[in-house]
């Protein structure tokens, strides 16, 4: 299994003759009749659990929740040094690998960011921005269950990244799912802490769909980089006269 | 010799690349250092607010204070109303504009509590067209440092929009307010109305 996996990968790296993604365009949304019910579904999901359980886990002080959100970003950068190698990033892979060492150890199995106070900060990646880094276009919005906001492309990286950790390899078969356990409980840590931001686009009084499709859209293609021209911004701001 | 002949060349091309700025730098009331100071005003007022442990409506009321006296509330209010506002009176268009700065001011401020403990600085900035983009990083406890990009305006110094990692402020009210307005049939004085009530 583990070399059939990393066949693959080697397969996938020689596909990816490096070419450059195209820029994306616009929030068409072809699916988004799919899309909605999914996204009425999650909607159900966040008031019918996440919601009341992230009020609930938000009672831990939060010396304690900070410390599951280190332990679950710590085991989590081996995938992200994966990812950074695949993208020819080699230094930022350096630099996550010294940070899993020290928050592996100094860290207490990462329990504890000692590396950002040295100035090794977070530097994350993941494979649906692999798979941009190697030309791979943006593909339709697609609305996932539980995961939320996403494209083809991403979708397709966040079932790459459940695989890719090697970590998930290294690990002894009692422990090895307690990353994972350890990302959902952080997760229910982020809904409460961010509560305000999160209901009040979810449960806008306007149209939360369309509102997390941009925001979704307009901050992933921030995040990898992409210069999508604007030109209904741009008319706005040139039509300014003060 | 030469190195005269080079010092020259080089006096030359900064004085080409001089002129070529200057005709651009003349036309703006201000320059970008002067928006970017100005930004620095925002940031450290903002700055002072997510750490004074005051209560989120003190909070909220400090916010409104700054984006009143630094952004142009009328401009990025009738931006998000968009072509709906065409029609509008101009009775209509400035109870909206205070309406929607109230609810800007709510939105956004009560979002403050979770920057907590945070800081934000100034970066760099840069011109585009007639406007200066100030950018500004914003560090969490515990998260990953993120940007905040300030648009402002090079003929009056104000800020007209703001890209919290990429997402444009009047972009996604534009969307917002849209959608509201279409929940009321397109009446814009139960949108005031509403709006007033954030």
């Amino acid at each position: 299994m583990k070399h059939i996996n990393l066949l693959a990968i080697a397969a996938l790296v020689v596909l990816g003759a490096c070419s450059q993604a195209p820029s994306p365009t616009g929030y068409a949304d072809p699916h988004e009749e799919q899309n909605r019910r999914t996204h009425r579904a999650n909607i159900t999901l966040d008031k019918a659990l996440i919601s009341p359980a992230s009020d609930v886990y938000g009672q831990v002080p939060k010396p304690a929740r900070v410390a599951v959100t280190n332990f679950s970003d710590n085991a989590g950068l081996p995938g992200v040094v994966v990812n950074k190698f695949l993208q020819g990033k080699v230094d930022d892979a350096v630099h996550n690998s010294v940070r899993f060492l020290f928050n592996s150890t100094l860290g207490l199995l990462g329990l504890f960011d000692v590396a950002s106070d040295i100035g090794l900060e977070e530097r994350n990646s993941d494979f649906g921005e692999t798979l941009h880094v190697w030309g791979a276009p943006e593909g339709d919005y697609v609305v996932l269950p539980f995961f939320g906001a996403s494209t083809e492309r991403d979708g397709i990286g966040i079932l790459v990244d459940f695989v890719l950790n090697p970590l998930g390899y290294a690990l002894p078969t009692e422990v090895r799912h307690l990353p994972k356990a350890a990302w959902v409980v952080s997760k229910f840590g982020d809904r409460y802490d961010f509560a305000d931001s999160v209901d009040s686009i979810l449960y806008s009084d306007g149209d939360g769909y369309s509102t997390l499709q941009l925001y979704y859209l307009d901050s992933r293609r921030y995040e990898l980089g992409q210069v999508v021209e604007d030109d209904e911004l741009d008319d706005l701001y040139e039509a300014y006269d003060g | 010799m030469g190195k005269i002949a080079m010092m020259n060349r080089r006096m030359v091309v900064g004085g080409l690349a001089a002129a070529l700025v200057m005709p651009g730098a003349a036309m703006a009331a201000i320059s970008a250092g002067q928006a970017e100071i100005l930004i620095g005003k925002v940031v450290s007022d903002i700055n002072s607010i997510i750490n004074s442990g005051q209560s989120e409506a003190k909070m909220i009321s400090r916010f409104e204070g700054v984006f009143k006296q630094y952004a142009d509330t009328k401009f990025i209010a009738l931006a998000a109303l968009g072509v709906d506002g065409r029609s509008a009176s101009s009775g209509q268009k400035s109870a909206f504009i205070k309406a929607f700065t109230g609810y800007i001011a709510n939105r956004y401020g009560s979002r403050f509590r979770e920057f907590e403990g945070g800081k934000i600085e100034v970066v760099s900035t840069q011109q585009v067209k007639s406007r200066f983009e100030v950018l500004t990083k914003t560090k969490l406890a515990g998260q990953s440092p993120f940007d905040v990009i300030f648009i402002v305006s090079a003929k009056n110094g104000k800020f007209i929009d703001m890209h919290v990692e990429g997402i444009s402020i009047v972009k996604s009210e534009r969307k917002e307010i849209g959608a509201m307005l279409d929940k009321r049939k397109g009446d814009l004085d139960v949108l005031i109305r509403d709006l007033a009530k954030f």
